[in-house]
């Protein structure tokens, strides 16, 4: 036994050095530079311990907009790209012909570059000498007015910030979630039809709760991509995402650490202690309910 | 409520699409099943007894043919109108939902003057699950259940709706053998205690002979035979139907009859005063051998197995199909098991004669 252990431990070695070197170090190191006050990289040194730098990031307007951007982005991109990629994989099953053309279409986005994603949105949304971009002729054409997308509102370009991260995110679920409605076995449907049981009830009853583990995972690991965020802005609105007002948390964090305004390690750290609390939060909170409503076989 | 089934015929477009043309699932199959009684379909997989089961219940429709329930033709009927329960092979009892909810799921869809309230659906599954002994396990999931029980449940839930007839496919075949043996009484049981028309489908010869009223036994589409178990045991239509039934299977024998008289190699074993002259398949079941000195079919002893009530004596002969011959003897016959060969006699009813090309049966 005793002899197991330690071979056990041998084997985990690898793994635990490079995790520990490379992660939970780190980690901690964020931890503490976020409790230090002005701390400096080329020096080593700091002038004092204490909340500070909590209190300063969470009085900086740039971060409370960062967060107000973030949110909006979480609570509408992660319901809305669930669902419609529910609503296609249900559509994709139903279909026979066609079906791997439709399913390989769904799934370029996923393989295609960010930057040329942000190209293709460019086309669509960006105003430029020549052109109002494709998404206003179409405005146009319904007798509407043109608006600047890339640097008009507010709410034109958070439009276009989610439109964007659902596109993106969309056929990583979609090929999930086809894949699990396909796993569903075929009596279960049968036994239903022969009970009678209507369309809405056959889906409501029996479809969602059996992948309703998928579809759980698609929302957990959805909150945490989207609170992640900040290539994708980067990709639309260019790098510097304070002046367009787009800026994500992890877009105050890097700007903190290396943008013009950067420098300032223990800011960048009290700030990403801050992401890390809510995406902590969050998680668990979806943990929880999911534990209730999903089933496991 | 005594179910017909006329001239029903199921094809499907063939899978491999090069190939083209259809695949015949089920040919011209008509059959009355009478009134509360049990009728097993029997066949080799892909014999079309599923297919069959799925077209009664509605869930296939036929290419063409009509399936009558009494006087009505539900044809086109989908299956909540037609007042079937099934069973499916795997159960395909609902994971997520207790014992008690599956069981009142189907009580659910009901809509309008169907309709009933929730003390209703709550005493008619509670009937149900007394009926199939299951009322302690309501409020358990699934896969908190064994096997048996699992079937319980299927079985309560198809029968909760109190439906015309009920269709089991291949009930048994998610069991171990001890289950199997006990649900099948337990089926037997039920069918008896409700007395409503049931089809099963199995293509465990056993099962369906142990159980049915009357069994039907199928191969690729057609049917072979229909009759009670032991009438289509003892008087097989045809070489298929013979070696499909029993265990130890039937024995096969390459045989010729000349001038009345049966020959396998040079032993003349039985006289056959009815057949035509010709080579002929000759099937003997393992029951049909009666060991005496100067008996008139020679086998090369290979071994003696012993299963207290009767032993099986396994030997060889050149002009058997198969490498071995069974014979099932009565224990108080002493074999000697250091002999060379081996000599029976043949009981006439249990020595079956088939045409060589067409496996039709030669009566005699």
């Amino acid at each position: 036994m005793e002899k197991n252990k330690l071979k056990g431990w041998l084997y985990l070695l690898p793994a635990i050095l490079f995790l520990g070197c490379f992660m939970v170090y780190p980690l901690i190191d964020v931890f503490v530079y976020s409790f230090e006050e002005s701390y400096n990289f080329a020096s080593q040194t700091y002038q004092g311990t204490g909340g500070f730098n909590f209190a300063y990031v969470l009085h900086d307007t740039y971060f409370l907009q960062a967060v107000k951007n973030t949110f909006l982005m979480v609570i509408i991109t992660v319901p809305l790209s669930t669902g419609i990629a529910l609503l296609i994989s249900v559509g994709l099953s139903s279909i026979k012909p066609l079906r791997r053309l439709f399913q390989t279409v769904y799934f370029l986005p996923y393989v295609t570059n960010t930057l040329a994603v942000g190209l293709v949105f460019m086309i669509l949304f960006k105003k430029t000498e020549y052109t109002d971009g494709l998404v206003n002729l179409l405005i146009h054409w319904f007798g509407g007015e043109s608006v600047d997308f890339i640097s008009g509102p507010y709410w034109a370009k958070m439009f276009v910030m989610c439109f964007y991260i659902i596109w993106v995110v969309m056929p990583f679920k979609i090929l999930l979630l086809t894949s699990a409605l396909l796993s569903v076995d075929q009596s279960y449907y049968n036994a239903a039809k022969v009970d009678g049981t209507s369309g809405a009830r056959i889906f409501r009853k029996i479809t969602l709760p059996m992948i309703s583990p998928t579809i759980f995972y698609l929302v957990i690991t959805g909150f945490i991509g989207a609170f992640k965020e900040y290539s994708d802005a980067v990709a639309l609105f260019g790098t510097n995402l304070n002046a367009a007002g787009m800026n994500t948390i992890v877009g105050y964090v890097y700007d903190m650490l290396y943008g013009d305004s950067g420098g300032y390690p223990s800011y960048a750290s009290a700030a990403a202690i801050i992401l890390f609390v809510i995406v902590l939060t969050i998680t668990c909170i979806n943990l929880l309910i999911s534990s209730k409503h999903t089933t496991y076989n | 409520m005594k179910v017909v089934l006329q001239n029903l015929t199921k094809k499907f477009p063939n899978r491999n699409k090069k190939a083209g043309g259809e695949v015949v699932a089920v040919n011209d199959f008509s059959f009355e099943i009478p009134d509360g009684k049990l009728v097993g379909l029997l066949g080799p997989s892909g014999c079309g007894k599923s297919t069959t089961l799925f077209m009664i219940c509605g869930l296939q429709k036929p290419t063409s043919g009509k399936i009558f329930f009494g006087e009505d033709d539900v044809t086109d009927l989908p299956p909540e109108n037609r007042g079937v329960g099934v069973v499916f092979q795997n159960y395909a009892l609902y994971p997520h939902l207790t014992v008690r909810q599956n069981i009142t799921f189907p009580l659910e869809n009901l809509k309008g003057e169907d309709k009933l309230t929730k003390q209703e659906m709550q005493d008619k599954a509670y009937e149900a699950a007394k009926l199939v002994q299951i009322e302690e396990l309501m409020d358990r999931k699934p896969n908190e259940l064994s096997g048996g029980q699992q079937q319980r449940v299927a079985i309560a839930r198809a029968m909760v709706k109190m439906p015309k007839v009920l269709l089991l496919d291949e009930p048994l075949s998610n069991l171990d053998a001890r289950l199997r043996l006990q649900t099948r009484e337990e089926i037997r049981r039920i069918q008896r205690e409700t007395g409503i028309t049931t089809v099963f489908v199995t293509h465990d010869q056993e099962e369906a002979m142990s159980i049915s009223d009357v069994i039907v036994v199928m191969k690729d589409g057609e049917v072979q035979q229909i009759g009670k178990p032991q009438d289509v045991y003892d008087d097989p239509v045809n070489l298929f139907v013979a070696k499909f039934l029993g265990t130890p299977p039937v024995n096969l024998f390459d045989g010729e009859v000349k001038a009345g008289t049966l020959y396998i190699g040079d032993d003349a074993v039985l006289s056959v005063p009815g057949a035509a002259d010709g080579a002929v398949d000759v099937g003997i079941r393992p029951e049909g051998f009666l060991l005496k000195e100067d008996g008139a079919l020679c086998c090369a002893l290979t071994g003696v197995e012993v299963m207290g009530r009767d032993i099986s004596v396994v030997s060889t002969n050149p002009h058997a199909q198969s490498k071995a011959i069974r014979s099932i003897i009565n224990a108080e016959n002493k074999v000697d098991t250091d002999a060379k060969d081996v000599r029976f006699a043949l009981k006439p009813n249990k020595v079956l004669l088939f045409q060589k090309e067409t496996g039709e049966r030669i009566y005699f």
